[in-house]
C-alpha cells in the first residue's frame, strides 16, 4: 500500500484498482460477523478454500470472510457474487455441493436458500428475499461486500473519497454546514443533532480538542456498533477524521468494549492501514492537517458507555457519570472540548460528504432523517440487522422484515432503546419509527435494540427483568437512581410473588417521576420506561397479579398452580421422583396429587411428566 | 477528572455578573459560580447533604434540586453543580421541587433509619415514615461522597474511595483491607455528617479504617497534636525536619 501524497495519487490508485478488478470475478463472501462467527464461520471458509483449491478455483473465485449480512438467523451466511445468491445455515460440509453447483454449473443450491415460513416460496437472489427488499443500507451496505482487512476493498468503494472532499475542497465551516443540515442526530442513545455539537464544540475556545467514538455498546443483546467496527473499520475512522478536521482536533480515540477483541483487532489494523497510506498522522494527503486515533479499551461496565463516564474511565477513574453542564462539547477529555459520538453516527459522516446533505435529509421524517440500524431480536422469525429509514413503522420491520413471530404466536409487545426502552403495545404497530414518536409512546430510540415479544411474555416479569439489569449496572453514585432501583425491583419483586398492592403501583408511579427528573444520568432518568410503559399498556396484567394473585402469562412462578389431571396421569410416578419437597403422592398406576401447601413450584414435575398431566394455571 | 465548578473559595477568578432570577426576584451573580451558591448569596435557602464549601460538588444526594427554564419546557438540575447564566429563570420550590425532595429524603429515610440528620430534614420536609424498604436498620452512609472527597482534595492522599456499584456500593480502602495510604488524619470522619467512620482514641493511640496510629504528644505541654505518621506526611510534604511539627499550634 502505497504513501498517498497528493490526491491525484490516491486519484490514480483508486483509477487502477478498479480497472483491475472484474466485476464479473465470482466471489464468495463467507459472513463472520457477530452472529456466524460463533456459528463456524471460519470453518466454513477453510472448507471452500480446500475446495477452491481442489478444483483448481482458487485463483478464479475471490474468496472473503466478511461482516454481517444482516439475516442472522440463518447463520453461516454465505454470498455467492456477481449473482448475489444467499446461502444460509452453510456448514463446511456444504462447501463442495456450492462450489460444485454454483460455481462451477451456475446452479442454485436449492437446500440452502431462503424459504418463507409462510407461504413456502423459495428464495436464492438477495433482491427477492422480503428481509432484505424492505432496507435501506447506508452504514450496513459494504458489510457483505469487502473484507474488513483490506483497504484496498475500502477504497475500491470509493472510500475516503469523502475525506478528500472534507480535506481540500471544504472548509471546516461547510462540514459542519453539510452535516447540520444533513439533520443526522445522534446514533447512540439521544438523539442531540450532530452538526449542532460539533459546532458547539469548534467555537469553544480551550485547545486542544478532541474526538471520541463510543463504541461501548453495552446493551445486553445489541450488536449493531459491533458488526460495523468488525465489518466496515475504516468508515468510522474516516468519519472521525472528517469530523477532527471540522472542529479543529488533532487526537481522536475509539473506546471499545472489551468483550469486543476482534472490533479492536480490526480497529487496530485499519489504523495501521490509514497511517501509512497517510489518512492518519501527519500532513494527512498534504493538506496540513494532522490527526492520530488511538484505541482505548472500556472497563466492561454498561454505564461506562454513558459519555461522561467513558471519560471518566478513559481518564483512569472509575466510571462514574457526572452532572452535566458542562458538557463534554465544553470540558471533556482532560478538561478539553470534546466531541463524542456513536460508532453509526460517525459511520454515516462520510456518505453525507459524498452524497451531500441534502440527499440525507432526504430520507426519514421531519425531526429524524437518514436511516437507523437496528438489531431485531426476541420472538420474531428473521432475526438480525436492519437498516431502514427512519419512519419505517414497527409493523413493516415486525412483519415484512422479521417475518412475523415464530410460531405464529400473537404479537405482545415491542421493546425499543435497550434495557431502559419502554414497551410498546400492538395497538401501536403502525407508528413510524422515529425519535420523537417512540417518545411520545413511552420508549426510545436508544441505539437500536429491538426486543420482540409474544404472549408467552408476562409483562411484570419483563419489567423486573430489565429493572434488575439496571439495578445490577447502575453506578450507585446518585440517590433517586441507586436507591430508586433498588426499590423498584422489590415492589416488582413483591407483586410477582403476589404481594403486592395497588397503593404500590401508585408508589412506583410516584417514585418513577423523581428518577426520571433527578437522576444525573441517563441511566436513572430512563431506567423508569420499562416500568412507566408496562404499567401504562399493559395494567390489567399487574392488577391480576396483584387482585387475583394471577400471572395471566403463566411466567411468573410463584403465582403459577400446579395440579395433576387425574384423568391423564398415568401413575407412572416420574414427577414424584423429581419433585425436591415430597410433595407429591399417590399409589403407583395412580393418578398422583400435589400438595399445594407443600409445593415450592419449581415447574420441575412439569418439566418431568411425558404424558402432559401436570397442569398450570 | 472533577469538574470543579467554582465557589466562594474561588470568588475572583468568577466570570461577570450577569442577571438571572430566582423564585421571581431578578439578582445579580457572577456567571459560572454554582446556583446554590448564588442563590444562598441571596437568601433563597436550598438543602444540601453532599455539598461543602471546600471541595469540588459531585452531585451524588440530589437534594438541592432546582427547576430551571420556562413553563413548559423546564428541567430539573441540581444547583450545586448547575452554573450561574444569564437569562437563566431559576425555582428553588416549586412543586416538583419539592416533591423530588421529599421522594430524595423518603428513599434515604428508607436507607438510614436510625440517621438523625436524615431524620431531622426528612421531618423538615413533612416526611416523618417511609414507604420504602430499608434493608439494614444499623445503616448510616448515605453515599454522600464527602470523606472521599476530603481525603482525596483536602488531605491529598486518596485513601479511601467509592467501591462497587448500586447493589454493594460503599465507601472502602483500596482492597478492603488496611490502607497504607491513610495517614489517620481523621478528616473523613469529621467531615461524614452521619458520624458513619469508626474512630476511637485510647490511650495515645488513634484507630481509623482499621488501622493504629501512634499519637505524637507535644514536646511544650504534652497534649496530643495528631498522629506521628502524620506530622511524618507533613514533615515529606514541606521538606521541614518533622520535629518542627512535634509542637501543638497552641504552644507555638
Ligand atoms: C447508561 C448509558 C449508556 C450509554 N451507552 C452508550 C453506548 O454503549 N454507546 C453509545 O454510543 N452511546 C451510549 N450512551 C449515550 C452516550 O452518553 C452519548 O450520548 C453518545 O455516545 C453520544 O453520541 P451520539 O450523539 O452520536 O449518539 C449511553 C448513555 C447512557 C446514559
Ligand atoms: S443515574 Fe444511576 S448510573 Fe447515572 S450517575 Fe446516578 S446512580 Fe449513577
Ligand atoms: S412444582 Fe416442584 S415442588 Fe411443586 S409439586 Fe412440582 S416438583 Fe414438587
Ligand atoms: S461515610 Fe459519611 S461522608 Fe462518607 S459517604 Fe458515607 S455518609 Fe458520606
Ligand atoms: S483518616 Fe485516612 S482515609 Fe480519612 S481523610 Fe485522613 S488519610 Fe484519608
Ligand atoms: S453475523 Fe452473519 S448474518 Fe449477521
Ligand atoms: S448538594 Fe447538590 S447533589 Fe447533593
Amino acid at each position: 500500500m502505497p504513501k498517498f501524497e497528493s490526491i491525484d495519487h490516491l486519484r490514480e490508485y483508486r483509477r487502477q484498482l478498479i480497472a483491475k478488478r472484474d466485476p464479473n470475478q465470482p466471489q464468495v463472501l463467507v459472513c463472520a460477523g457477530p452472529g456466524c462467527l460463533p456459528m463456524g464461520s471460519e470453518e466454513v471458509a477453510a472448507a471452500f478454500r480446500e475446495e477452491l483449491e481442489k478444483n483448481g478455483l482458487a485463483a478464479q473465485v475471490l474468496l472473503k470472510e466478511c461482516g454481517c449480512h444482516g439475516l442472522c438467523a440463518g447463520a453461516v451466511r454465505v454470498l455467492i457474487r456477481p449473482q448475489e445468491i444467499t446461502y444460509q445455515h452453510v456448514t463446511p460440509e456444504d462447501a463442495a455441493e456450492i462450489v460444485e453447483q454454483t460455481l462451477k454449473e451456475g446452479q442454485v443450491v436449492d437446500r440452502l436458500i431462503y424459504e418463507d415460513l409462510h407461504t413456502q416460496e423459495k428464495a436464492a437472489y438477495k433482491g427477492e428475499i422480503p428481509f432484505f427488499k424492505g432496507q435501506m443500507p447506508i452504514v450496513l451496505r459494504k458489510l457483505d461486500v469487502i473484507d474488513p482487512t483490506s483497504l484496498d476493498d475500502y477504497l475500491a468503494l470509493g472510500g475516503y473519497r469523502a475525506l478528500r472532499k472534507a480535506l481540500l475542497e471544504m472548509k471546516p465551516d461547510e462540514i459542519i454546514d453539510a452535516i447540520e443540515k444533513s439533520g443526522l442526530r445522534g446514533r447512540g442513545g439521544g438523539g442531540f443533532p450532530t452538526g449542532r455539537k460539533w459546532r458547539i464544540c469548534q467555537d469553544a475556545l480551550d485547545e486542544p480538542k478532541f474526538i471520541i467514538c463510543n463504541g461501548d455498546e453495552g446493551d445486553p443483546g445489541a450488536f449493531m456498533d459491533r458488526a460495523v467496527m468488525e465489518g466496515d473499520p475504516h468508515a468510522v475512522l474516516e468519519g472521525m477524521i472528517i469530523g477532527a478536521r471540522a472542529i479543529g482536533a488533532s487526537k481522536g480515540y475509539i473506546y471499545v468494549r472489551h468483550e469486543y477483541p476482534l472490533a479492536v483487532g480490526r480497529l487496530q489494523l485499519a489504523i495501521q492501514q490509514a497511517q501509512e497510506s497517510g489518512f492518519l498522522g501527519k500532513n494527512i494527503l498534504r493538506s496540513g492537517f494532522d490527526f492520530d486515533i488511538k484505541i482505548s479499551r472500556g472497563a466492561g461496565a454498561f454505564v461506562c458507555g454513558e459519555e461522561t463516564a467513558l471519560i471518566h474511565s478513559m481518564e483512569g477513574f472509575i466510571g462514574e457519570p457526572r452532572p452535566r453542564p458542562p458538557y463534554p462539547v465544553q470540558a471533556g477529555l482532560f478538561g478539553k472540548p470534546t466531541v463524542i459520538n456513536n460508532v453509526e453516527t460517525w459511520a454515516n459522516v462520510p456518505e453525507i460528504i459524498n452524497l451531500g446533505a441534502d440527499w440525507y435529509a432526504g430520507i426519514g421524517t421531519e425531526n429524524s432523517k437518514g436511516t437507523k440500524v437496528f438489531s431485531l431480536v426476541g420472538a420474531v422469525n428473521q432475526t438480525g440487522l436492519v437498516e431502514v429509514p427512519m419512519g419505517t413503522t414497527l409493523r413493516q420491520i415486525v412483519y415484512d422484515l422479521g417475518g412475523g413471530l415464530r410460531q405464529d404466536r400473537e404479537f405482545k409487545a415491542v421493546q425499543t432503546g435497550g434495557p431502559s426502552g419502554g414497551c410498546i403495545p400492538g395497538q401501536f404497530l403502525d407508528l413510524p419509527v422515529d425519535y420523537d414518536s417512540l417518545q411520545s409512546v413511552g420508549s426510545i430510540m436508544g441505539s437500536g435494540g429491538m426486543i420482540v415479544m409474544d404472549t408467552s411474555s408476562c409483562m411484570v416479569d419483563v419489567a423486573r427483568y430489565f429493572i434488575n439489569f439496571l439495578y445490577q449496572e447502575s453506578c450507585g453514585k446518585c440517590t433517586p437512581c441507586r436507591e430508586g432501583l433498588k426499590n423498584l425491583l422489590f415492589l416488582l419483586d413483591e407483586i410477582i410473588h403476589g404481594r403486592g398492592t395497588e397503593e404500590q403501583l401508585a408508589l412506583m408511579e410516584e417514585l418513577c417521576g423523581t428518577m426520571a427528573a433527578a437522576s444525573i444520568c441517563g441511566l436513572g432518568k430512563s431506567a423508569v420506561n420499562p416500568v412507566l410503559s408496562t404499567m401504562k399498556y399493559f395494567r390489567e396484567e399487574y392488577l391480576a397479579h396483584i387482585r387475583e394473585k394471577k400471572c395471566p402469562a403463566l411466567v411468573c412462578r410463584p403465582l403459577l398452580k400446579y395440579t395433576v389431571d387425574p384423568e391423564t396421569c398415568t401413575g407412572c410416578l416420574a414427577c414424584v421422583r423429581e419433585c425436591p419437597v415430597g410433595a407429591i403422592s399417590g399409589k403407583k398406576k395412580m393418578a398422583q396429587e400435589i400438595d399445594q401447601e407443600l409445593c415450592v413450584k419449581c415447574g420441575l414435575c412439569y418439566e418431568a411428566c411425558q404424558f402432559d398431566a401436570v397442569k398450570i394455571e | 477528572m472533577v469538574w470543579k465548578i467554582s465557589d466562594e473559595t474561588a470568588y475572583d477568578t468568577l466570570g461577570e455578573e450577569v442577571h438571572l432570577t430566582i423564585n421571581g426576584v431578578t439578582i445579580r451573580a457572577p456567571q459560572d459560580q454554582s446556583l446554590l451558591v448564588t442563590a444562598r448569596q441571596n437568601g433563597f435557602e436550598i438543602p444540601t447533604l453532599c455539598y461543602h464549601r471546600d471541595l469540588p460538588s459531585e452531585g451524588h444526594c440530589r437534594l438541592c434540586v432546582v427547576e430551571i427554564g420556562e413553563h413548559p419546557r423546564t428541567q430539573i438540575v441540581n444547583s450545586c453543580t448547575y452554573p450561574t447564566q444569564a437569562g437563566l429563570v431559576v425555582q428553588t420550590h416549586s412543586e416538583t421541587v419539592l416533591q423530588a425532595r421529599r421522594m430524595v429524603l423518603e428513599l434515604l429515610l428508607a436507607r438510614t433509619p436510625k440517621a438523625k440528620l436524615i431524620q431531622e430534614m426528612a421531618a423538615a420536609h413533612g416526611v416523618y415514615e417511609s414507604r420504602f424498604k430499608t434493608d439494614d436498620p444499623e445503616e448510616l452512609c448515605i453515599l454522600c461522597g464527602l470523606c472521599v472527597r476530603t481525603c482525596r482534595e483536602v488531605v491529598g492522599v486518596s485513601a479511601i474511595s467509592m467501591k462497587g456499584r448500586t447493589p454493594d456500593k460503599q465507601v472502602a480502602t483500596p482492597f478492603m483491607e488496611k490502607s497504607s495510604a491513610c495517614i489517620g488524619c481523621g478528616s473523613c470522619a469529621f467531615v461524614c455528617p452521619n458520624n458513619v467512620i469508626p474512630y476511637t482514641e485510647k490511650e495515645g493511640i488513634r484507630t481509623i479504617w482499621g488501622r493504629d496510629f501512634e499519637l505524637q504528644p507535644c514536646n511544650v505541654c504534652g497534649n496530643y497534636i495528631a498522629p506521628k505518621y502524620q506530622l511524618e506526611h507533613w514533615a515529606k510534604i514541606t521538606g521541614d525536619p518533622v520535629e518542627n511539627f512535634f509542637v501543638c499550634k497552641d504552644c507555638r
